[in-house]
Formats: C-alpha cells, sequence, structure tokens
C-alpha cells in the first residue's frame, strides 16, 4: 500500500500534502498519464501536427497572380498543375524518386556486409571500435560532409588526384546526377549500417548451427536464414535513406548540376515566392509517398527493428 | 562456421566502407590548414592563419553565438517534453498509446522539407510571428525531443517496474520516488540524449532555412558561403570547428551510456545505444 493512514497524520504539512497527492495519483493513475502526456502532446499536436494539417489544407487553395493574395477557394488546380503533362513536376518527382531508390539501394548494398562483420566477425572491442566509426560521421555534420564531397569532386580535388596516380583519366562528375548519388549514398550510409547490425545481431547462433546441421551451405544459410531475419533491418533502414533524400534540397543545390532539380529545391523556390498553396501542394507527393512507404515497412515488421 | 575467404573479404569490405565514411571528414579537416586561396588538392602550403580570421569574422561569430543559445534552449525544452511522453508512454497502457508513440517519431520519419514548410506557413503566415531565436528553438525543439523521447523510453523499458513500487511501499512520495528512484535510472539517459538533441540543433539545415528568415545559425552561415562561393578558407575553418564540437557530445554521450549502471553486458548496451543514436540528422 502506498499511503496508510499513520503516515499521513505524521509528518510536517507540507510532506503530508504530498502524501495525499501521491496517493491520489496512485489510486487514479490516468490522472497522472495525463498530468505526464498532457503538455507534451498539447505542444506538438499544436505546432507540429497543426502545422502540417495547416499546410494540407492550404494545398486546395491557389494564390491570385496579381495580388499575391491566398484566395480561399477549395480547388485542385494545384494537383491538376503537377500532374498535367506539359509541366516540368512530374519528371522533377520522377527524378527525385529514382535517386532516393538509387542511393536506397547503394546503402544496402554497401551497408550488408560491413554490417555482418560488426554483428557477427569482429571481437568484442573491434566491434565498438566500429560502432563509433560508423556513428561519429552519422552526428558530424550533414552540410559539412556535402560540402566535403564538393571540393572531393571538384576538377582539381582529391578524386581526379587519386584517379591521376592510378593513370586513369580524369572525370568531371561535379555538378551532375552521378555527383548527387554518390553524395546522398555517403551522408546517409550510416543509417543504413546501424538498423542492419541490429538485426542482424539478434539472430540466434543456434539458428546458424541448426542451418549448417541441416547440410546448408554458406550461401544457401544467407540466404534462407540471414537475409529474411536481416530483411526488417534492411527496411527500417531504408526508411531513413530514401526519407532524407525525398526532403531533401541542400545537396541537389551544393553538389547538382542545372536540371538536377529535386521536389525539394521547386518547393522552396515556390515558398520563396510566396506561393505556399502549390508548394504545399508539390510536398503533398512526398508525403503520400513516405506515407505508402511506412504502411509497407510496418507489414515488413521495420517498426520492430527500429 | 563462416569460411576464411567469406572472412577475409568481409574484412576489407569492412575497412573500405569505413575508409569511404572518413575520408571526407579527414579531407575537410585538412582543408583548414590550407595556405591557399584555392581549394585544390593535394594542398601544398600549410597554414593556421585562416583560424583567427574565422575568429574574428563577426558574422561568423554571430552565428555561432546564436547557434549555441538555439541548441541550449531546444535542448532544454526537449528534455522537459521528451521525459514526461516518455514516462507516460512506458508506465501506462492507455488508449491512443501506439499512435502517440508514432506520431512523436514523424518529425524524424517524414522529410525535413514537409517540417519545415508546414512550420514556416504556420509561424509567419497563421499565427503572425516574425522570424527570432524563438521560431529556430520551436522548430529544434519538434524533433529534439523525439531524441530525448528515445532515449528515455529505451531506459524505463529496462526499468522494473517494481523498484518504482517497492518506494511507494517504503512510504516514500512522488517527489522522493521521483528524486532517488527515478532519477539515478534515468539521469544517465537524460545526460545522453540532451547531448545528442544538442548536436542535432547545432547541425540543423533544413528546417532552419525556413524558420530563421534571415538569422544565420552556424550552418546556415556555411550554407549562404558555399551557395555564393565566398570567404571559403573561413568556412573551412567552420566546418573544422563544427564537426570537432559535434564528435564531443556524441562520444561523451556514448561514454557516459556505456558507463550506466543500469544496464550491462556488451549487446544490450550497443542496442539502447543504437536506439538512442538513431536519429536522422535533419
Amino acid at each position: 500500500m502506498a499511503v496508510d493512514a499513520s503516515a499521513l497524520a505524521a509528518g510536517p504539512p507540507v510532506r503530508r500534502a504530498r502524501l495525499r497527492l501521491s496517493g491520489l495519483l496512485w489510486r487514479w493513475p490516468w490522472l497522472k498519464a495525463l498530468g505526464l502526456l498532457a503538455p507534451p502532446l498539447a505542444a506538438f499536436l499544436i505546432v507540429y501536427v497543426g502545422s502540417l494539417a495547416a499546410l494540407f489544407v492550404s494545398s486546395f487553395w491557389t494564390v491570385n497572380s496579381f495580388t499575391a493574395a491566398v484566395e480561399h477557394t477549395w480547388t485542385l488546380a494545384n494537383y491538376r498543375l503537377i500532374f498535367s503533362s506539359g509541366q516540368p513536376y512530374l519528371h522533377i518527382a520522377g527524378l527525385t524518386l529514382e535517386i532516393a531508390a538509387a542511393v536506397t539501394l547503394t546503402d544496402a548494398v554497401l551497408a550488408f556486409p560491413l554490417a555482418y562483420f560488426m554483428a557477427r566477425l569482429a571481437g568484442r572491442r573491434a566491434r565498438a571500435v566500429l560502432f563509433v566509426m560508423v556513428l561519429l560521421p552519422l552526428w558530424s555534420s550533414y552540410l559539412v560532409r556535402v560540402y566535403a564531397w564538393q571540393t572531393i569532386l571538384a576538377h582539381d580535388g582529391a578524386l581526379n588526384w587519386a584517379l591521376h596516380g592510378l593513370g586513369l583519366p580524369d572525370q568531371n562528375l561535379s555538378y551532375t546526377n552521378w555527383a548527387m548519388w554518390i553524395v546522398f549514398s555517403y551522408v546517409w550510409l550510416p543509417f543504413m549500417v546501424l538498423p542492419v547490425y541490429a538485426a542482424l545481431e539478434r539472430i540466434p547462433d543456434s539458428y546458424l548451427e541448426a542451418s549448417a546441421d541441416l547440410g546448408a551451405r554458406g550461401l544457401r544459410t544467407l540466404r534462407a536464414v540471414i537475409l529474411p531475419l536481416a530483411l526488417p533491418g534492411v527496411v527500417a533502414g531504408s526508411i531513413f535513406t530514401f526519407s532524407l533524400t525525398l526532403g531533401d534540397f541542400i545537396t541537389p543545390l551544393l553538389v547538382g548540376g542545372p536540371s538536377s532539380h529535386f521536389i525539394g529545391n521547386e518547393v522552396y523556390s515556390y515558398i520563396g515566392e510566396a506561393n505556399i498553396p502549390f508548394a504545399a501542394a508539390f510536398a503533398a507527393i512526398p508525403l503520400a509517398i513516405m506515407g505508402v512507404y511506412l504502411l509497407i515497412a510496418r507489414r515488413l515488421g521495420a517498426f520492430e527493428a527500429l | 562456421m563462416t569460411g576464411r575467404g567469406t572472412r577475409l573479404s568481409l574484412a576489407l569490405w569492412s575497412a573500405l566502407v569505413i575508409a569511404f565514411l572518413w575520408i571526407p571528414l579527414v579531407l575537410i579537416a585538412l582543408y583548414a590548414f590550407n595556405g591557399s586561396n584555392i581549394q585544390g588538392w593535394p594542398i601544398t602550403s600549410w597554414t593556421v592563419h585562416w583560424f583567427r580570421v574565422a575568429w574574428s569574422n563577426p558574422d561568423a561569430r554571430a552565428a555561432l553565438w546564436l547557434s549555441v543559445r538555439v541548441g541550449l534552449v531546444a535542448t532544454a525544452t526537449a528534455l522537459v517534453l521528451g521525459t514526461m511522453a516518455a514516462s507516460a508512454v512506458a508506465r501506462f497502457r492507455f488508449f491512443g498509446r501506439e499512435a502517440v508513440s508514432f506520431l512523436l517519431v514523424l518529425p524524424l520519419a517524414l522529410p525535413g522539407i514537409l517540417t519545415g514548410m508546414a512550420l514556416n506557413s504556420a509561424l509567419f503566415t497563421i499565427w503572425g510571428l516574425s522570424p527570432s531565436m524563438w521560431t529556430i528553438v520551436i522548430g529544434h525543439a519538434t524533433f529534439c525531443v523525439v531524441i530525448v523521447y528515445n532515449n528515455v523510453v529505451a531506459r524505463l523499458r529496462r526499468t522494473s517496474p517494481s523498484l518504482i513500487e517497492a518506494s511507494q511501499d517504503l512510504g516514500a512520495d512522488g517527489w522522493q520516488t521521483f528524486r532517488f528512484v527515478l532519477w539515478p535510472v534515468l539521469s544517465t539517459a537524460l545526460v545522453a540524449g540532451g547531448l545528442l538533441a544538442f548536436a542535432l540543433s547545432f547541425d540543423e539545415v533544413i528546417v532552419t532555412t525556413f524558420t530563421a528568415g534571415a538569422q544565420e545559425t552556424l550552418p546556415i552561415f556555411i550554407l549562404d558561403n558555399l551557395e555564393r562561393g565566398q570567404q571559403l578558407p573561413v568556412v573551412n575553418v567552420v566546418a573544422f570547428f563544427v564537426v570537432a564540437i559535434t564528435v564531443v557530445p556524441v562520444a561523451l554521450a556514448q561514454r557516459v551510456m556505456r558507463d550506466t549502471g543500469v544496464v550491462r553486458g556488451g549487446a544490450a548496451q550497443v542496442t539502447e545505444a543504437i536506439e538512442a543514436a538513431e536519429i536522422p540528422a535533419v
């Protein structure tokens, strides 16, 4: 029993009041849950969810081209414009999606062997070192890492210097879609390594032994046991690599070419022109894509792997 | 069980991927000491001159100061709100509990540009605020909360509820239970969460571009100069500094998590560290 009568009778009044309050909260736990949850949830709903909802609503409005004022009449005009054929918007969305998919695939391929090595082969100490080596780049400035690649890919940068040393021809990758692919794969790679590592680490050794006892060779075990069990981790990582690429506009700005516009760049420029309704409608595309993606990811068990 | 050849090739692959992760960071750190104005490779002359220039650059200083203030306020807000939400979700079962934990993670799962745009139109158009330090703080606190929340939830899930019941049985009131039982259990998670939240806020670009107006945080200072291709030697020094300063809180957070008395054993530690750290930086 949390509070008994003799405890209430004893002690100074402040202590008695606190005990009474504690007893109250103990008897009605929902009161405590409400008290704890209401402030953060209210702040979150008003600031974040409210803003998102308002944004979504405004995508059905338009901007008067003369007065630049937002007209509050409901229309699908913004969405119709995005999906009409003569416009560049579908092409931009397509490029964004392609790069996001390519980056996700690249990161999965780069990360899986590393994660496997960390989780199942490395010793305790090596594992801890590798873990920090993956974690620190994740947390060091995104912008600085993009900038680093800007200098590496530049004509007189480190890449061409290295290629020269190997006797290979120069590459002019700066300001191309290739550059975006490399840089995105680079900056989001740790986000893939960590969940895959976590998923691989959870596979009990006995599963692999059982597979070997049943006569499966390495590749068969990989395909039939390890990959299916690691899949939720890969999907969890892909949520990050995909979503982060989809919503980015800094990397296209810094290393992309003149035709490397992403959804984010377009949205950003429409905000600059104070055409929030159209920007909102265009931003609804990545929102819808991520919504579907998250639903699929949930079915594949990615949320348990997070 | 794994063949020798497989082992070796996995080790080699891992070494290459780690090199891929680190070479750009090392290069950009070296450029801070570049004696030339031109950003070519290899670097031919070395100097620490640009550190002095950067330090006396008023824009860079103002940006640093703004970033520090925003980071501190956003982190403090996140610590309070994140801990409250985590305690409710970890301790109680109620209708919509899953929805709450899903909602709180949204700012990280959704593209940053959506958060940025939504806040931009809500703060400036709907609420009619003008850009200030506080508008940046609102944006940062939104996703910093998630980090603290994740850390504290992970810790609470590993803490037996019987500790709290025992404290109550021994006659402690709510405050005493918090102070003498919960606080020692949570403090390292809070320190780690706070450090990571600060590091995240200190680096954030995308949401900040939408909530800052004409103000410059340190990342915005870098971005503006990169876009215009101006003052690159100063940017190099600032970049060096930003990387160095974010490494410190992350390394500290790792250490704090490792030394915690609540979690023992390698696997659990690493898992908790992953749960705590698995946060998009944007």
